[in-house]
């Protein structure tokens, strides 16, 4: 039987990883000094996301992915350069603040509102997709309240594997406590499913694959709408670095024995 | 203070589970008029729980198809619970269950949720809560004017209730329509148990880092023996084991290096931050497993060929500058 989806993947840009970040106070709520300077990356969950909708896309022909994402234009850009490299999709933009601080309603509502402009989307044949978590809010709700809104009832989350069965329906593990996966089988789309970081390797740049994508991603864009910032009665009390700095003992001198004997120790006390 | 309902699901055996006790004692501190909400196949021993905490109301569903975790499920009776108390503030542990269902039922009944709480507080008669963003690099103390306002507690950060249960409690049945749902709940996939290197309860966390695959002193990679090693420290110490991303990656790979480590083990930007009392990290070098993945635990210590990694010093109580293989190996002996 052959089986097709219509994958949406939701996701936006966070701080690389590697940078310092640093709170500060603006008019409207806490933000990241030098928010718009740092480097930015697709956040690692919606990547992992995305490469797993390619995945799938590439093994039922006729399928196709999206990425709707909701970002300042100009990081998001820059972002697509290297991203669009990857696989083959086609962006959804929206022109708004990729802030952790900002709420997931209402992040939730602007990406479920882009979803429902997408033309031609087949509602029975969706797979909504995205990170379980972001490397920014962190809130890990963003996906079921689009999902909600689109009126999707078949939701996984910490997801590390689909598997499409030959009738069309999808076995689909998720994490769960204890280093454990839970097993689901779902017969049909449409289902949600926030992603873990699955079992795929990152795909290699194609350049090729980046020209073509780039041909509707550049349009796209220019063509985003703002998704202003919306009060969701959300306030922020304070927004602060951990200070706890630890007065570290260094031992160079300790024989591999010493050493074992007090780690010994200690892990008995 | 503002009413409050704790949101909980049973065990198998109908009783709480730890995280659920540590939401019980958060909700109780906030003071408010507490309901409880129970959701499982049995409850009445969580019931009797809730009844000697002094929860004024106590609602429940029940029923075979409420037994599994389950979006739709877990969703329907959770919205039922929650309209029915008419609470203010949804408290629940953020355990896999209810981080899946609950932001979900948050939006269809016109609140918010804030996920992985750390501390609760009361400010001007309202609630305000601890929360880290950006991967656990900056704290914020945040309120909402939004109700109901749904608040997910992560699990270790206060301690879990510890009262006699009552000997009995009424339970008020909550109606639901079991929801129309095409997803079918079939198992769960576990590593054997000698094989199980994930253990949340564990007092020490084993953190490996990339430096265990690389060539050592005679230049010659030892992955073999590293191997025997960290799961013999993992066995002798019954410790958890976090891996880097590096480390995990390389597995991920296919290439041929620590075949237990995987995704589920890795600590840091796009892993885990997990909680114990203890951390040992091994041939680490990174802000990662040092400053993210370790947030959480409370005694640090490392074995690094770096005595001035960066990462480590200021981060980890105790560095020690030696090869972890001669460490370690020496570490499993005394163990047994």
């Amino acid at each position: 039987m052959s089986t097709t989806f219509q994958i949406v993947v939701c996701g936006s840009i966070v701080p690389d990883p590697l940078q310092t970040l640093e709170p500060v106070t603006g008019p409207a709520g806490p933000a990241l000094k030098n928010e718009m300077m740092l480097p930015a990356v697709l956040d690692p969950w919606a990547a992992h996301a995305l490469y797993e909708a390619a995945h799938l896309a590439a093994a039922h022909p006729g399928s196709k992915v999206w990425l709707v994402s909701k970002a300042p234009k100009a990081k998001l850009q820059q972002v697509m350069m290297t991203v669009a490299q990857k696989v083959p999709f086609e962006l959804v933009p929206l022109d708004g603040s990729a802030s952790g601080f900002t709420d997931s309603f209402t992040t939730a509502t602007s990406l479920a509102g882009a979803i429902e402009t997408i033309p031609g989307l087949d509602k029975s044949r969706l797979l909504l997709f995205g990170g379980w978590e972001s490397a920014s809010r962190g809130a890990g709700s963003t996906i079921q309240m689009i999902a909600e809104r689109l009126g999707i009832t078949e939701q996984f989350q910490g997801v590390d594997r689909i598997t499409v069965r030959e009738d069309g329906s999808f076995e689909v593990l998720e994490r769960i406590e204890g280093g454990r996966h839970q097993v689901s089988v779902c017969s049909a789309p449409p289902a949600a499913l926030g992603w873990a970081t699955g079992f795929l390797a990152e795909p290699r740049n194609n350049p090729q694959v980046g020209m073509a994508n780039m041909k509707t991603i550049m349009p796209a864009l220019m063509r985003s709408k703002a998704a202003p910032a919306v009060d969701s009665g959300l306030s922020f009390v304070s927004v602060t670095l951990p200070k706890q700095q630890r007065e570290t003992r260094i031992e160079k001198n300790m024989t591999p024995e010493e050493i074992a004997r007090e780690i010994a120790a200690w892990i008995k006390e | 203070m503002e009413s409050i309902l704790l949101l909980a699901h049973t065990e198998a055996d109908g009783a709480l589970g730890k995280p659920a006790l540590e939401a019980l004692t958060a909700a109780l501190a906030l003071g408010g008029e507490l309901t409880v909400g129970l959701v499982g196949g049995a409850v009445e021993p969580a019931a009797k729980i809730a009844a000697a905490a002094g929860a004024r109301r106590i609602l429940a569903v029940t029923g075979e198809p409420f037994t599994q975790p389950r979006y739709a499920t877990d969703a329907a009776a959770a919205e039922a619970i929650a309209r029915a108390a008419g609470s203010a503030i949804v408290l629940a542990p953020a355990t896999a269950r209810w981080s899946r269902a609950l932001p979900g039922v948050a939006y269809r009944l016109g609140g918010r949720i804030d996920t992985h709480a750390t501390g609760l507080a009361v400010r001007d008669g309202s609630p305000a809560v601890n929360r880290w963003f950006y991967r656990q690099r900056m704290e914020a103390v945040l309120a909402r004017t939004a109700r109901p306002w749904f608040v997910l507690l992560d699990s270790g950060c206060v301690e879990p209730w510890s009262g006699t249960a009552a000997v009995s409690a009424q339970v008020e049945a909550v109606p639901v329509e079991t929801p129309q749902t095409r997803t079918t709940v079939t198992g769960v996939q576990a590593p054997k148990a000698d094989e199980q290197t994930i253990r949340p309860d564990a007092k020490l966390l084993f953190v490996a880092g990339a430096g265990w695959t690389k060539k050592q002193p005679d230049g010659a990679v030892h992955v073999e023996e590293a191997q025997k090693l960290i799961l013999g420290a993992l066995r002798g110490a019954q410790a958890s084991l976090g891996g880097s991303k590096s480390l995990v990656d390389l597995s991920g790979e296919g290439e041929a290096v620590l075949p237990f480590m995987t995704h589920l083990n890795q600590v840091g930007q796009t892993g885990a931050t997990p909680r114990h009392p203890k951390g040992l990290s091994t041939c680490c070098h990174g802000e990662e497993p040092h400053v993210v993945g370790w947030r959480f635990v409370t005694e640090r210590r490392a074995v690094n060929l770096d005595a001035n990694c960066g990462w480590a010093r200021g981060k980890a109580d105790v560095v020690y500058v030696a090869d972890a293989f001669a460490v370690v190996r020496e570490l499993n002996r005394l163990l047994g």
